[in-house]
C-alpha cells in the first residue's frame, strides 16, 4: 500500500493525531474521552504512518521499542496509586490534587497520571501486537 | 518434640549441602541421628508407663484448625522406638552395604526424611497433619524404591507402590476431613469423647470405608497387596526399614489409631476380620511358591500384616495385647530375617533359595542371626515369637462367632509362616557348602552385627518378657482404650488347647519344610494364575484408562481453532439456555419503548446488510471490511443512545482489529473451501441460537429491577470527591482504579504473550521430534 497520497498525507497526520490523542487524554476527565481511547488514537496514528511509510519507517521514528512503553506506564499508573500510601498514609489509590487548576490543562491531581500510565500502556501493548504480528505475517 | 521430628528433614536438607562428606567414611557417623532419637524417646518409657500422656501442640493452620499437634501415648511410643531403632541399625548397615555407592548421601537424605516423616505420623493428633506425614512417607519410599533408578522394573514398581498408596493417601485425605465435619475437630484426642455420636452418625460407614482404603494400600491388604513385592526392587535396607518394620505398619497403626474412636462396630469387626485373614492365608500360600529370599519375605511379610489387621478385628483385650507383641516379634525377625538376606545377597550375589545351602560355613555369626530369627518366626520356645503365636492362639479361640474357621485359618497361617521362616533363616545356611560359594567371605562387623543384634533381643524378651511387659506392650493396650492391669507375660501359660495348637503348629510346619523344597518348578505353576490376579487386573485397567484419555484427547484437542470455537459456543448454549428456559421472566413492555427514528432504522439496515455481507462473501478482505461497517454501525447506535466514551472506545476498537485482521489474512492463500453444505447449515444453526440466547439475555437483564444507588452515588460524588465531570472516566481511573490497573496489567501480559508466541518460537530446525 505504498501510494504517494497516503504516504504525504500520514506524514501530517501523525503529529495531528498525536496532539489529538493527547487532547483527548486530557479532556477525559471532564468530557469524552480518557487514556484509553487517547492511547488507541495514538497507536492507530503509528500504524497509519506504518502502512503508509513501512513498518522499519516508524521503527526508525518510534527509537524505541513500544514493548518498552508497558512497564513504563505501569509504573506510573501504580506509583499514582501508592504515592498516597507513601507520602500521606492514606489508603491505595486516593486522590491527590493540586488546590489550583493550572492553564489550559485545568485540575491536576494522582488520577491524571494514572490515566497517563493507562495511555501508555495501552499504546505499548497495541503497537506490540501489531508489529509483531505483521513482522511475522 | 518438633525438633525431634524435624530433625530428620533438617539432616536431609544438610546432607544436600554436606552430602559429600557422608560419603565415603564418615557415612556411618549419620546413625547418630536415628540413636540419639532413639535414646530420647526411650527416656520417656517411665512416664507412659506410668499412664501418662505427653502432649504438645504448636498453631500451624489456626484458621482451618489445622495444628501441629503431637501426642505420645503407648502406641505412639512403640513405633517411635522401632523407627529409630531400627532405623539406627539400618543407618549402620547401609554404610557398608551401599558402600562407595555414587549416591550414598542421596540414599540417607531419603532414610532420614522417611525417618521423619513416619515419627511425625505415629506422633501426629492432628488428622490433618497425619495426612501430611502419611503423603511423606509415601514419597520417600517412592524415591528408596526407585534408587536405583536405571533400573526400569525399580522405576516401574515405584510408580506402582506411589500409585497404590498415594490412592490410599486420596482416601485418608477424604476419610479425615469427613470425619473433622463429622466431630468438628480434627483431633483425634478430642474425637475420643464422641464415640457413640461417631458411631451413630449417617457418614459412620463411609469414614470407616476411607479409613480403611488408607490403611488397607499402606498395609498392603488384599486386594492392593501387590506393590509391596514390587517394592522389594528397593536396596535391602529399606525393603527391612520401610517393607517390613515401619512404613507397611502405618496402616496397622491407622488402624489401631482409630479403634477408640471407630472401632468396636459390626461393621468395622467384620471388614478388617474378614480382610485380614484372606490376606493372611492368600499370602502365606504365596510365600510356597517363591524361590527369591527377598519374594518369600515380602509374601511373609504381607501375611503379618493381614494377622495384625485380623487381630484389631478381633477387638479383644487379648487380641490386641496379642497385636501389641507381635508388631515386636514381627519387627524383631523379620528385619533380621531381611538383614540377613542382603548380606547373603552382597557376598553371594544371588538371592536364589534353590541354590544357597551351607553358608554357615563361611558366615557364621549370619548364621546364628538367621536361624535365631527363623526360630522366632516359627514360634519355637523361648523365642519371644513363641509368645506372640500363644496370645494370637488365645485370643482367636476366645473370639464369638465362627471359632474354628477363625482358628483353623490363624494356625493354616502360622504353619506356613514357619515354613517361610525356615526358608529363609535356616534352608540358605544348613546342608552342603556348594562349590561356588566356597570363596565367600565374612561381611563386615557393621553388616553382622545389627542381625544379630535384632536376633538376639527376639530371644532375650523371650526369657524375660517381664522387660517389655510394662514398658511397652501395656500402654499400647491402655493406648487402645482396653484395660491392661491383670495382663502378666509369661513363656508357660500351662497345658492348655493354646499349648496343643502350637505343637501342632510347629511339627506340621518342620514337616512341611522338610519336605517341600523350593523349586522354579512351583514357582511357574503359579506364574499360570497371573492373568487373574488383582496386579494383573490393574495393570488392564490402568492402560484402559490411557487409551480411553488418548482417545478423548484426541476427540477435544484435536488443534482445529473452529472446532474448539464450536465446543466452547454449543456448551455455553445448553448450558445458559437450560437455566434460562426454566427461569425467564421476559416482559417487554411496549409502552415504554420510544418511537424509531429515520436514522436509527437507516444506521440498523447498514447494520444487517453488513452482516448478510460478511456471512455470503466470498472474499476475505471484504468479510474483514464488512465486520468493520457492522461495528461502526454500532458504535453509531451508541451515540445515539448518549454513550459517547462507549462509542469512542469501540470505533478505535473497531479500526485497529480489521487492521490486525487485514494484516494476518493478507499473506493466507485464496479463500477456500473448508467446510460443506452441512457443516455451514450446522454452524449456522449454532450460531443464530448462540446470537438469539444472548439478545434474550439482554433483554432479560433489562427485565430485572435496577437498582440505581450505585449510579446515583457516582453521578453524585465525581465531580465533589474526584474532581471529575466526566463519570464514566472518574470511574476508571478513580473509584474503581485499582480494576484498570489489574486490567491494563493484563493486557501488558497479553502483548507480552503474543510477542513471545511469534518472536520466540522454535524454528521448526530446531524442534525436537
Amino acid at each position: 500500500m505504498k501510494t504517494l497520497i497516503l504516504k504525504t498525507a500520514s506524514n501530517y497526520l501523525l503529529p495531528v493525531l498525536l496532539v489529538f490523542s493527547v487532547f483527548i487524554l486530557l479532556r477525559g476527565h471532564y468530557l469524552p474521552g480518557g487514556g484509553f481511547v487517547g492511547g488507541l488514537i495514538a497507536a492507530i496514528a503509528f500504524v497509519l504512518h506504518a502502512f503508509a511509510n513501512g513498518l522499519d519507517k516508524s521503527k526508525d521514528l518510534l527509537k524505541i521499542h513500544p514493548g518498552f512503553l508497558m512497564p513504563v506506564g505501569l509504573g506510573l499508573a501504580f506509583m499514582s496509586g501508592i504515592a498516597p500510601v507513601v507520602g500521606l498514609d492514606d489508603p491505595f489509590m486516593t486522590g491527590l490534587w493540586f488546590p489550583d487548576p493550572f492553564p489550559v490543562i485545568g485540575n491536576v491531581g494522582s488520577a491524571l497520571f494514572f490515566d497517563i500510565g493507562v495511555y501508555l500502556v495501552v499504546v505499548g501493548v497495541t503497537l506490540t501486537i501489531i508489529f509483531t504480528i505483521s513482522e511475522s505475517a | 518434640m518438633l525438633t525431634a521430628i524435624l530433625l530428620g528433614f533438617l539432616f536431609a536438607l544438610f546432607l544436600v549441602f554436606a552430602g559429600k562428606f557422608f560419603k565415603g567414611k564418615l557415612a556411618v557417623v549419620s546413625s547418630i541421628i536415628p540413636l540419639s532419637l532413639f535414646i530420647y524417646f526411650a527416656s520417656f518409657i517411665p512416664r507412659i508407663s506410668s499412664g501418662e500422656v505427653i502432649r504438645r501442640t504448636y498453631e500451624w493452620v489456626p484458621s482451618f484448625g489445622v495444628n501441629l499437634g503431637f501426642s505420645l501415648d503407648g502406641l505412639s511410643l512403640l513405633f517411635s522406638l522401632m523407627i529409630t531403632g531400627i532405623g539406627f541399625l539400618v543407618y549402620v548397615y547401609t554404610s557398608t552395604y551401599l558402600k562407595n555407592h555414587q549416591y550414598l548421601d542421596r540414599f540417607y537424605a531419603y532414610l532420614s526424611v522417611f525417618m521423619g516423616a513416619m515419627l511425625g505420623l505415629v506422633l501426629s493428633d492432628n488428622i490433618i497433619s497425619m495426612f501430611v506425614f502419611w503423603e511423606l512417607t509415601s514419597i520417600s519410599s517412592f524415591f528408596l524404591i526407585g534408587f536405583n533408578n536405571t533400573s526400569e522394573a525399580s522405576r516401574k514398581s515405584a510408580l506402582t507402590a506411589l500409585g497404590i498408596t498415594g490412592f490410599g493417601g486420596f482416601s485418608l485425605l477424604a476419610g479425615a476431613l469427613l470425619l473433622g465435619s463429622m466431630a468438628g475437630t480434627y483431633s483425634i484426642t478430642e474425637m475420643l469423647s464422641m464415640k457413640e455420636a461417631l458411631a451413630g452418625h449417617e457418614f459412620y460407614i463411609l469414614a470407616v470405608i476411607f479409613i480403611f482404603g488408607a490403611a488397607f494400600t499402606k498395609s498392603a491388604q488384599f486386594p492392593f497387596h501387590f506393590w509391596l513385592p514390587g517394592a522389594m526392587k528397593a536396596p535391602t535396607p529399606v525393603s527391612t526399614y520401610l517393607h517390613s518394620a515401619t512404613m507397611v505398619k502405618a496402616g496397622v497403626y491407622l488402624l489401631m489409631r482409630f479403634t477408640p474412636v471407630l472401632g468396636d462396630t459390626n461393621f468395622w469387626n467384620t471388614t478388617l476380620i474378614s480382610v485380614g485373614a484372606i490376606t493372611m492365608l492368600y499370602s502365606a500360600v504365596h510365600t510356597l511358591f517363591r524361590t527369591d529370599l527377598k519374594g518369600v519375605l515380602a509374601y511373609s511379610t504381607i501375611s503379618a500384616l493381614g494377622i495384625l489387621v485380623f487381630l484389631i478385628g478381633l477387638g479383644s483385650q487379648g487380641a490386641f495385647l496379642a497385636a501389641a507383641v507381635f508388631i515386636i516379634v514381627h519387627a524383631l525377625y523379620k528385619a533380621t530375617l531381611f538383614l540377613v538376606t542382603g548380606v547373603i545377597d552382597l557376598q553371594s550375589g544371588t538371592r536364589n533359595v534353590t541354590v544357597l545351602a551351607g553358608l554357615r560355613k563361611v558366615m557364621m555369626p549370619v548364621a546364628v542371626a538367621g536361624i535365631l530369627a527363623a526360630i522366632s518366626s516359627a514360634g519355637i520356645p523361648p523365642s519371644i515369637g513363641f509368645l506372640g503365636k500363644e496370645l494370637t492362639y488365645e485370643a482367636s479361640t476366645h473370639s464369638t462367632g465362627l471359632v474354628i474357621v477363625i482358628v483353623a485359618a490363624i494356625v493354616l497361617t502360622k504353619i506356613l509362616l514357619l515354613y517361610a521362616g525356615f526358608v529363609a533363616g535356616i534352608k540358605p545356611f544348613t546342608g552342603k557348602l556348594p562349590e561356588k560359594f566356597s570363596e565367600v567371605k565374612m561381611p563386615g562387623p557393621l553388616m553382622w552385627v545389627p542381625p544379630l543384634l535384632l536376633a538376639i533381643l527376639g530371644i532375650v524378651f523371650g526369657i524375660f518378657p517381664a522387660l517389655i511387659e510394662s514398658s511397652l506392650v501395656k500402654p499400647v493396650v491402655t493406648a487402645l482404650s482396653k484395660d491392661a492391669s491383670d495382663i502378666h507375660l509369661a513363656l508357660w501359660h500351662g497345658f492348655n488347647t493354646v499349648l496343643i495348637l502350637s505343637i501342632i503348629t510347629i511339627v506340621v510346619g518342620i514337616l512341611l519344610y522338610l519336605f517341600l523344597k523350593p523349586s522354579e518348578k512351583l514357582e511357574n505353576r503359579i506364574g499360570k494364575l497371573e492373568p487373574v490376579s488383582p496386579e494383573s487386573i490393574l495393570k488392564k485397567l490402568t492402560y484402559f484408562f490411557a487409551v480411553f484419555s488418548k482417545f478423548w484427547t484426541n476427540v477435544f484437542q484435536n488443534g482445529y481453532l473452529r472446532n474448539y470455537v464450536t465446543t466452547i459456543v454449543l456448551f455455553l448454549v445448553i448450558l445458559v439456555g437450560y437455566i434460562f428456559i426454566g427461569n425467564s421472566r421476559l416482559v417487554i413492555d411496549h409502552t415504554q419503548l420510544s418511537q424509531i427514528t429515520a436514522y436509527e432504522l437507516a444506521v440498523t439496515i447498514i447494520l444487517i446488510g453488513g452482516v448478510f455481507y460478511t456471512v455470503f462473501t466470498r472474499s476475505r478482505i471484504g468479510a474483514v471490511a464488512a465486520m468493520g461497517v457492522v461495528g461502526l454501525a454500532i458504535c453509531l447506535l451508541f451515540v445515539f443512545y448518549s454513550a459517547p466514551d462507549l462509542a469512542m472506545t469501540q470505533f478505535s476498537i473497531d479500526t485497529l482489529t480489521v487492521i490486525l485482521f487485514v494484516l494476518v489474512l493478507y499473506r493466507l492463500p485464496k479463500y477456500l473451501v473448508l467446510s460443506d453444505y452441512k457443516m455451514r447449515i450446522r454452524d449456522g444453526i449454532l450460531s443464530l441460537t448462540f446470537g438469539g440466547l444472548i439478545s434474550l439475555l439482554a433483554l432479560q437483564v433489562l427485565a430485572e429491577p435496577v437498582n440505581s444507588d450505585i449510579g446515583d452515588f457516582y453521578a453524585k460524588n465525581a465531580y465533589l470527591m474526584a474532581h471529575g465531570k466526566n463519570v464514566v472516566n472518574v470511574i476508571l481511573v478513580d473509584f474503581r482504579g485499582t480494576d484498570t490497573l489489574i486490567e491494563i496489567s493484563v493486557l501488558a501480559i497479553a502483548a507480552i504473550g503474543v510477542y513471545g508466541l511469534l518472536k520466540l518460537r522454535v524454528k521448526s530446525s530446531d524442534r525436537p521430534n
